[in-house]
């Protein structure tokens, strides 16, 4: 099994490292020597025999990931996913910050259960930037307490899985949080159309019978939203954007100025459909894993800027709740473990560099929602990753730290390995 | 164990034309058993079959039973209605528990797509779908072709309609791919919105006018419209379904008096068929039903692999 070996950092060498710094996109050597958590030197030359070397030769330091959206437990779901256990998976993942979806018992609604659960999160060996619901309790009608859950913190407003259905409530939304500038995330898939489909509608879930759910439950939701948006000159982000009629949609409203950002997970990015081909449930994912066609436009979407980052939507449920059959089976899968190293496996194959896929989980996450991107440079606080770029590896159950297991990419082909974090004074090793 | 190139049966998609023929001539000679005073033999004796139907059967659980009987295996029945599943006993916990009462074959009907698939990940036993969701009914289309070629005595060449809601039917999937395996040009017709996309790709051909249909076809498979998906935005009413889609005794007349007409069961007459042609001479309905025995005593036979 994995571990994490987690460490006081101070008086560590990191030796003959290659540092990649996003804001310059250039790559220098340095021996990064930390001192109780404070870079001290990026460029160390004395007598190493005092201090813990970690040798980091042909290997990448660079600032940690930040996840946009991400689904824990805690409060109320702690059997699935405590605070703790994800954090530890974040970490393993290369995550120092994950923005906390609302839905959990009760919602992050109120004022009262945002600085509740910053109190549960106060030791975490990660930050946890929470995400407000859009409407009380995620009821799709009365809106949370937006303004006071945004001057206490949160990053965006959603209504997680759940898509906010009713089009004046979602204006009134984008609205309203504008005043505080944090963007509205609202889950795109029209129910009607939905239809309590599961399989991406096609040939193949014709052939398997399986109830579809077509490319226009996604489009038709993404164009009201972008509509709405634009009206008020609002600002929205666009999660698991699955289809390439949706990458079309978004360009446009870009390209007319709209304030819109997007996404993409690593699933979508590397699977497709035909996984359901077996109808094992640790594939049913909301949105559906689509068509090749649809996989290659999300990739060429993450080149040509369309979508701007890669989050894990990761979605933890028990063993129970995913080994029954495909319709009794609940949607979602886990992924931070393994979001970065997949998503650099799928996306090297298609020219890209992985200073370029670091910029989309460590940069360009935190732009969507304002976050700062620490920097390494001497005399900051020591925020960073350590990868082996040259690491190819197969994902199994023992490098799950969550307390859930389903992931749909065990079995997947990996590159790249976060070796280490560094964070808030720590250094974890991950074995 | 199994003469077939399959260890189960869940579907009739990729299964080769000599599995086919081989469960179908075999259904043939039993036939011929089913015909004598004694209709038993003791082939598989000492098996043990489960029929575990999480959704209601009387057709498919009674044939398979009866076809087990008269195999001479021992059979046991399932029912989700009366089971600790309503006490809140998992799908998995379910299974296991059955497993563990050692059981050499399992004829399962479920709601859910592959479900009969997810049946493998708890036990070896060998599993026969009766039926998944919208995904497949082998046995269904197995006794179909069977009652085809009975009457015609070919099934390669002909011209088969399937009439109705395709899109929920896993009887039209499973007929779909054993009869266009087999050689037949197979026309789906019903309303558009109940027929997929795409579903020409599947080598059919795709019509939503009922008397060109019946011109065209040697036999027709009426499915069953649920009378659930009348007047909600999928059919509009009963009676336009009954005039666009409804097989009755003036249609044939004018267009086709010859036709063989089929039928999966339960029927609602009047719907999509009408008493006439269901109980007239067109229909060679029941002998679908006494076929449907014969194939699975077939199926049941070759997938255990009995004594002759």
């Amino acid at each position: 099994m994995a571990q994490l070996k987690s460490q006081k950092l101070d008086r560590y060498l990191f030796s003959n490292c290659g540092i990649y710094c996003p804001s310059s996109k250039k790559n220098i050597k340095g021996n990064i020597l930390i001192i109780d958590g404070i870079i001290e030197d990026l460029n160390f030359n004395g007598d190493a025999s005092n201090y813990n070397v970690v040798e980091c030769k042909e290997k990448i330091i660079c600032p940690s990931f930040l996840d946009l959206r991400c689904h824990f437990s805690e409060p109320g779901f702690e059997d699935t996913e405590s605070l703790n256990s994800g954090a530890k998976a974040a970490i393993a993942g290369g995550y120092s910050q994950v923005c906390m979806l609302p839905n959990t018992y009760p919602v992050l609604d109120s004022l009262d259960n945002i600085e509740s659960l910053y109190y549960r999160a106060k030791d975490l060996i990660i930050d946890i930037l929470p995400i407000g619901s859009i409407t009380k309790g995620l009821n799709g009608i009365e809106l949370s307490e937006i303004g006071l859950m945004a001057k206490s913190g949160i990053v965006a407003i959603s209504d997680a899985h759940k898509m906010v259905e009713n089009s004046q409530i979602l204006r009134n939304a984008i609205e309203y949080s504008g005043m505080f500038g944090i963007p509205v995330i609202n889950h795109p898939e029209n129910m009607d159309l939905k239809n309590s489909g599961i399989a991406h509608e096609s040939l193949f879930s014709t052939e398997k019978g399986i109830p579809s759910i077509p490319s226009i439950a996604e489009t038709v939701a993404i164009y009201r939203d972008l509509e709405i948006a634009n009206y008020v000159n609002g600002k929205i982000h666009i999660p698991h954007v699955s289809c390439s009629e949706s990458v079309k949609l978004i360009s446009r409203y870009k390209d007319m100025g709209l304030d819109v950002t997007a996404e993409v997970t690593p699933h979508h990015l590397g699977l497709t459909q035909f996984k359901l081909g077996e109808f094992d449930a640790r594939y049913k994912i909301s949105p559906p894993l689509r068509s090749e066609e649809d996989r290659l436009a999300l990739v060429d979407a993450l080149k040509t800027g369309v979508i701007d980052c890669i989050s894990s939507d990761h979605f933890p449920h028990k063993i129970e709740d995913k080994e029954s059959d495909l319709i009794n089976s609940k949607s979602g899968v886990i992924g931070l473990e393994s979001a970065f190293s997949y998503s650099y496996k799928i996306l090297s194959e298609s020219g890209f560099s992985i200073e370029q896929v670091i910029d989309l989980f460590a940069v360009n996450s935190r732009k969507i929602i304002n976050v700062p991107l620490n920097m390494i440079e001497k005399g900051s606080k020591a925020d960073f990753i350590l990868i082996d770029p040259n690491i190819d590896w197969t994902f199994e159950p023992s490098n799950i730290f969550s307390k859930s297991k389903n992931s749909a990419l065990i079995g997947e082909k990996m590159k790249g390995k976060i070796e280490a974090v560094a964070f808030k004074n720590k250094i974890h090793i991950i074995e | 164990m199994s003469s077939l190139s399959v260890k189960h049966l869940f579907g009739l998609q990729n299964i080769p034309k000599n599995d086919i023929n081989n469960i179908l001539d075999t259904a043939f000679k039993f036939r011929e058993v089913l015909d004598r005073p004694i209709k038993k033999v003791p082939s598989l004796k000492g098996k043990n079959i489960l029929n575990l139907f999480f959704e209601n059967s009387t057709r498919t659980k009674m044939s398979f039973e009866l076809a087990a009987k008269r195999l001479s295996a021992d059979v046991m029945n399932f029912s989700s209605n009366t089971s600790s599943l309503k006490k809140g006993e998992s799908f998995k916990d379910t299974i296991q528990n059955l497993h563990s009462m050692k059981v050499d074959c399992i004829v399962i009907r479920h709601s859910s797509p592959g479900s009969c698939v997810n049946l493998t990940n708890y036990m070896d036993a060998t599993i026969i779908n009766g039926g998944d969701g919208f995904h497949e009914h082998p046995t269904q289309a197995l006794l179909d072709m069977m009652s085809i070629k009975e009457k015609f005595g070919k099934i390669k060449g002909l011209e088969i309609g399937i009439v109705g809601d395709i899109l929920h039917s896993r009887v039209a999937r499973s007929n779909i791919y054993g009869l266009v395996t087999m050689g037949a040009k197979v026309t789906v017709c019903g309303p558009a919105n109940l027929i997929p996309k795409n579903i020409s790709d599947l080598g059919v051909e795709v019509c939503y006018d009922l008397d060109s249909l019946i011109e065209k076809v040697d036999a027709v498979n009426i499915l069953r419209i649920q009378r659930e998906r009348m007047g909600i935005g999928i059919v509009p009413s009963t009676r336009e379904y009954r005039q666009l889609f409804g097989v009755n005794q003036n249609r044939l007349k004018k267009i086709n008096q010859d036709l063989v007409v089929l039928h999966p069961g339960p029927i609602n007459r009047g719907v999509e068929i009408s008493s006439d042609i269901a109980d007239g001479e067109n229909s060679i309905i029941l002998d679908q039903v006494l076929n449907g025995v014969a194939v699975r005593m077939s199926v049941l036979f070759l997938l255990l692999g009995g004594n002759q």
